[in-house]
């Protein structure tokens, strides 16, 4: 496939909540939980921000470093389940912000957890039919468990975005295929605040079946076998889920290393495995190949299989942060003020 | 606000859109349609460009708000600063992702992109700037440097500043 990555940013608020802070609220094993989730702390967003301001923040810092003038931009899909409005792009108001409206194809799209692969898939198609100069794929979301739900121990914000391109690729994406079927394991209904999901349910008939269905495909696809890969990013609701396919799927720590960053951030949803992506490509050298399976709940998978380009030793990365920085702690916050900056808290009135 | 006012402020608050004076440079922000700072300011009305400033510059002077404005009640204690922009203009806006405490003139901050306020619950959400800190070490992402260059649809005679 003549097309991939030529720029990519994350952004991540800075506030941080622990699992130990919300189990003490609701007089849960919150170290436990933590623990068993492998989720050290999560993100939190400040009241002033939400999947447009995380998205453009995002998209800013790939435009910057990728030195790419936003008119040329072609397209740009945002993928989430956390939109700002639920009729009202979050797209429109992200390209405005980064300077490429009017002349471009612009959408929201959702699919659970993997609405930003989704994206992705969908960029590589207009790029690599040259219908556009640059596609941009955003996941970001701001998701929220219901208060004392297991969710609430790992549900957090954050976004990456990524320019796709045929020129000066960072990495080039070889192939990209996806495995999906109807699978009711998470769903949130119209007007309903908080998601609901399947519990045990979301596991092996959904994540595992999944996320192991599609690497296997791709594995056959290309040839390919785990040893192949220099480094593997997994869809990552908490950070158990993902070490356990690895290790199913016979990939070690040191290629998940870098792809798992849900422990240190939460559960950024359409973020995550973008995220994590984005984190590896901070550290990826040339000629090294990454596997991304992607997962959205309802269910799909999307596995995209990469080479990196000697384009990556020549990237500027001076501006913005690097995934790490957001993986480092951040401000943490009582549960109190997470529950004010999230809304939770009745204020009276209308 | 109007929708139709905010949404004719869009480039200004979106992407910090002023204009500047083609006879003695000097950059505006909101922008004008005349250059006050020239001799003759009618004949600059032709010659006052579209101009994106960068988002960069320095606390000029700030307070801390306690008594929050309406839609702000999440946010106290919050910082408004006048920001002077590496351009020249003089910005108001506030500071986030910063303790309020360790706001001091000549603090280096730069545009970020947040949300403004919401028209209740079901009506608009206004988005703009607002200013961080760039500083190492605070915690915060650093915000864009955009490079300089014109803002196609740039409204000019319009003379409010910021959010």
């Amino acid at each position: 496939m003549d097309a991939g990555i030529v720029s990519y940013g994350v952004y991540v608020p800075r506030y941080r909540i622990t699992p130990t802070e919300i189990g003490r609220v609701w007089g849960a094993d919150g170290e436990g939980m933590g623990q068993s989730l492998n989720v050290l702390r999560k993100s939190v967003p400040a009241p002033d921000e939400d999947t447009i301001t995380i998205s453009t923040e995002a998209l800013r810092v790939a435009l910057v470093r990728g030195g790419i003038d936003p008119q040329q931009i072609g397209a740009i899909y945002v993928g989430s389940e956390s939109h700002p409005y639920a009729v009202k792009p979050t797209a429109t108001v992200v390209a405005s912000a980064v300077g490429a409206t009017p002349n471009l194809t612009a959408a929201d799209f959702e699919f659970a957890c993997k609405a930003g692969t989704a994206a992705v898939q969908t960029c590589l198609g207009l790029v690599g039919a040259g219908m556009v100069r640059y596609g941009v794929a955003i996941g970001t979301d701001t998701s929220q468990g219901a208060p004392g739900d297991a969710l609430e121990y790992s549900a957090s914000a954050g976004g990456a975005a990524l320019v796709i391109g045929r020129e000066r690729m960072l990495a080039r994406v070889r192939r990209t295929l996806s495995y999906t079927t109807d699978t009711p394991d998470f769903w949130r209904r119209e007007g309903q605040r908080y998601p609901s999901h399947g519990g045990r349910f979301t596991g092996e008939p959904a994540y595992f079946r999944h996320v192991t269905e599609c690497a296997r495909q791709m594995f056959e696809a290309e040839g390919t076998g785990p040893a192949d890969y220099a480094h593997v990013v997994f869809h990552q609701p908490n950070g158990k889920f993902p070490q356990r396919v690895g290790k199913q799927l016979g990939f070690t720590d040191a290629q998940m290393r870098y792809g798992l960053v849900t422990p240190y951030i939460g559960n950024t949803y359409s973020g995550a495995s973008l995220i994590g992506l984005a984190n590896v490509l901070d550290h990826a050298r040339p000629d090294e190949r990454i596997l991304v399976v992607g997962y959205g709940s309802g269910a799909g998978s999307d596995a995209f299989d990469l080479e990196v380009t000697d384009e990556i030793d020549r990237y500027d990365r001076s501006f913005g942060a690097p995934v790490q920085q957001y993986l480092d702690p951040g401000v943490e916050i009582p549960y109190a003020v997470y529950a004010k900056f999230r809304g939770k808290i009745h204020m009276g009135g209308s | 606000m109007s929708i139709a006012r905010f949404w004719r402020e869009t480039p200004r608050r979106y992407n910090l859109g002023g204009s500047k004076c083609g006879r003695c440079g000097t950059v505006y922000f909101p922008p004008r349609a005349v250059c006050p700072a020239c001799p003759h300011h009618r004949e600059t009305l032709a010659q006052m460009a579209p101009f994106q400033l960068g988002g960069e510059g320095t606390v000029f002077s700030y307070t801390v708000v306690h008594e929050a404005a309406e839609g702000f009640e999440m946010q106290v204690p919050y910082v408004v600063a006048l920001v002077k922009t590496v351009e020249g203009p003089i910005l108001t806006g506030q500071v986030v992702d910063v303790d309020p405490a360790s706001v001091r003139i000549g603090l280096s901050v730069r545009a970020t992109f947040r949300k403004l306020r919401e028209e209740g619950k079901a009506g608009v959400i206004h988005y703009g700037y607002k200013f961080a800190p760039v500083e190492p070490g605070n915690g915060s992402a650093l915000p864009p440097r955009r490079t300089e260059r014109a803002v196609a649809s740039a409204p000019t005679g319009a003379d409010r500043t910021t959010a």
